[in-house]
């Protein structure tokens, strides 16, 4: 298709004493800015047909443009520069209204969190709070008691039961993967199930821990660890895809120099191998802890919903920050004046974005900070 | 260089140390395919009074297949809504960042997509349900309006802006990331000599991309899309925040429909006897589809790796 239309040659004509034989069939630069001023107009004339808002305004002023300025360009270029314009404005439009929700769940989150982020909420639970306190709190007769200190509690010590649970396994598991499969069937299958088990909904994990538990020790049996092993099942593909990927990149040459020293297997992996890779191990820990840590339907159905502090994840209901949300929102604590759950809800909703956040900073820290040295030759 | 030296001073001994690291490495090996054994069995084993019990004993009194196969229906509903969104989305996001945007821009906008994958659910969840279900109220009412003949948008339309389209949005807006990332990670790997044959020859940037990028991550793109619908179909906080459920219907602007997964965490905490093995049917349900849809999505990826070049 190349041959037929290199940019299309101009027709015999006398030359314009202005323009130059170089840019005839160019689009002036002033033809894309005036077309998108033209639209930001004709979108408010559209808007205010319809009933004017500003999110109208722009949606129409967009559409006006996207339909106006390929057309234009066509006019002046052809149709393959218009199609080549159209496609770039699709692009960057695409761009827009991928970032507008983002930028609107962070503010939203910021605006509504902010204001409830007190010492009450980081260091009181929810224990003796009852929809009296929060209507007395709405009446502006006390300032919003209770808070998400049992949440915390709760999500630390599941997370850090679910991390003890899956680390090891993932580790070993993805070290079988690389250093003793050798592509055998069973390491195939073993990829294929871990890819596989990355799949599992949450929720249908949280149902396998709460319907093993309930075989064990009877129906609806809700503690912490049941939601940690819940966890587990979502964790552990994470760490080993995250493990096996910088296992891999461990030269060869390194074992190889091991075992030329007469350095036993186990050794070599335990002294070379995982030394060299542990900044990329600990960083796909922390991230495969980033993602479990918002899990919220795994918990509804195996940790169950408390109101005080249990640091106790063998015994009790728990509560961690992602139902403590979703309770606060659903059934807040006084149905009638909702908005002291509100801020609660939106106060953890602030603390649980900015774990996650940091989670995410300190894995890339970590990764780029001691990133293994792959130069191996 | 003291890991040599230690090594070495054990390195005669250790013959046990061998077996036990490769023995203990394999054990964690075949745990997980116990544990995804485990996972099937033991939801089939909880499940299974529900397939037992006699028709008008489970909820709406019809049997297990007609209480589940309107939420099968509103799972998938929900699911596809999401992916017409977020596909073409994603797609062109992950080509801004691939192919339009200067270097220096497009790194951080990389970063910042993954961190949109990193916000958990239930906070999507609570923003669809305070800020984004009252703003879409007049476009529904729009939809309704002028496009009412279509039964998709037939009204009268929810006042609260609680419906599968809200649901949907909700979805697309979590399911985007994925379809992002994976998408640019291939299109960074099309081969730079392929793209720059085509733009010597005149072609214009969209018709390198057509001619170059797009066909050689054609079906890393499907796979990511694939991918995405497992995510969007196993979804329960954003749609059990978001949709204000009810039986099946078609219009989309209307409250009403349920998904699986959200039918589960609405009602499992307080759940008992049937109730409770008729939920984990449903996860069984779920799960199984969700199985089906990331096992087509692998095959799709180990049937084009070969002929990819992407490793």
């Amino acid at each position: 298709m190349f041959n037929t239309a290199l940019r299309n040659p101009a027709p015999v004509r006398p030359s314009s004493p202005r323009r130059s034989t170089l840019t005839r069939n160019q689009k002036p630069g002033w033809l894309v800015p005036a077309i998108g001023a033209a639209a930001v107009v004709v979108g408010a004339a559209l808007a205010a047909l319809f009933g004017f808002s500003v999110a109208l305004w722009a949606v129409l002023a967009a559409v006006v443009f996207l339909i106006a300025a390929p057309v234009a360009v066509t006019a002046v270029e052809g149709p393959r520069n218009g199609a080549d314009s159209l496609m770039t404005y699709l692009v960057y439009t695409a761009f827009v209204l991928a970032v507008i929700p983002l930028i609107s769940v962070v503010w939203t989150v910021l605006a509504n969190g902010l204001p409830g982020l007190t010492s009450n909420l980081l260091l009181t639970s929810m224990n003796g709070v009852t929809g009296a306190t929060d209507n007395a709190a709405a009446a502006g007769e006390s300032p919003v008691l209770g808070g998400a200190y049992h949440a915390i509690v709760g999500t630390v010590s599941i997370t850090f039961w679910a991390t003890l649970l899956s680390v090891p396994i993932g580790l070993l598991t993805a070290i079988y993967l690389v250093e003793y499969s050798k592509g055998g069937w069973l390491g195939k299958s073993i990829t294929f199930f871990v890819d596989v088990m990355t799949g599992i909904p949450s929720i249908v994990a949280g149902l396998f821990a709460a319907a093993l538990f309930g075989l064990l020790l009877g129906p609806s049996t809700r503690f912490g660890f049941v939601a940690a092993v819940a966890l587990t099942v979502l964790m552990i593909p994470t760490v080993v895809k995250n493990t096996e990927e910088m296992l891999k990149i461990v030269p060869n040459e390194l074992r190889e120099a091991a075992y030329a020293l007469g350095v036993r297997k186990w050794r070599t992996i335990l002294k070379v191998v995982i030394p060299t890779a542990i900044s990329g191990i600990a960083s796909g820990v922390t991230l495969a802890i980033a993602r479990v840590i918002g899990e919220t339907a795994p918990l509804l159905v195996t940790a169950g919903f408390a109101t005080a502090i249990n640091w106790n994840s063998f015994s009790g209901w728990m509560t961690t920050l992602p139902t403590f949300i979703y309770y606060q929102i659903m059934t807040p604590t006084s149905p009638t004046s909702p908005d002291p759950s509100q801020q609660r809800a939106w106060a953890a909703a602030l603390i649980l974005i900015l774990i996650v956040m940091l989670l995410n900073l300190v894995a890339r820290l970590v990764a780029r900070a001691f990133a293994p040295k792959t130069a191996g030759r | 260089m003291s890991t040599t030296v230690t090594a070495r001073k054990t390195a005669s001994g250790g013959r046990a140390g061998d077996s036990i690291f490769s023995g203990l490495s394999l054990g964690a090996g075949v745990l997980i395919l116990a544990v995804l054994a485990a996972v099937a069995l033991f939801l089939f084993l909880q499940a299974l009074p529900t397939f037992q019990a006699p028709a008008e004993d489970v909820s709406g009194g019809a049997g297990f297949w007609s209480y589940i196969w309107p939420m099968v229906i509103g799972t998938v509903v929900a699911a596809v809504i999401a992916l017409v969104i977020a596909t073409p989305i994603g797609v062109l996001v992950a080509l801004y960042i691939s192919h339009y945007a200067p270097a220096r821009i497009a790194k951080p906008v990389g970063y910042v997509i993954d961190l949109l994958a990193a916000i958990p659910s239930v906070i999507y969840g609570a923003w669809g349900t305070t800020v984004l279900a009252s703003s879409m109220v007049p476009f529904y009412a729009w939809l309704s309006g002028n496009l009412g003949f279509i039964p998709f948008f037939a009204g009268p339309p929810s006042q609260t802006g609680k419906t599968m389209l809200t649901a949907g949005v909700v979805l697309a807006i979590m399911i985007l990331p994925i379809i992002t990332a994976m998408s640019r990670e291939l299109f960074v790997q099309t081969p730079k000599l392929h793209e720059e044959a085509a733009l010597a020859l005149g072609a214009t940037r969209w018709e390198m991309i057509r001619m170059t990028v797009l066909p050689f991550a054609r079906p890393g793109i499907v796979s990511a899309v694939m991918l995405a619908l497992g995510r969007a179909l196993g979804e329960t906080m954003a749609v059990a925040l978001v949709l204000s459920s009810g039986p099946l219907t078609t219009s989309l602007v209307q409250s009403g429909n349920q998904t699986i997964a959200a039918e589960i965490a609405l009602n499992f905490p307080e759940a008992y006897g049937l109730r409770l093995s008729e939920l984990i049917a449903a996860g069984l349900i779920l799960f199984v589809i969700t199985l089906v849809v990331n096992m087509i999505a692998r095959a799709i990826v180990a049937r084009y790796k070969e002929f990819s070049g992407a490793n």
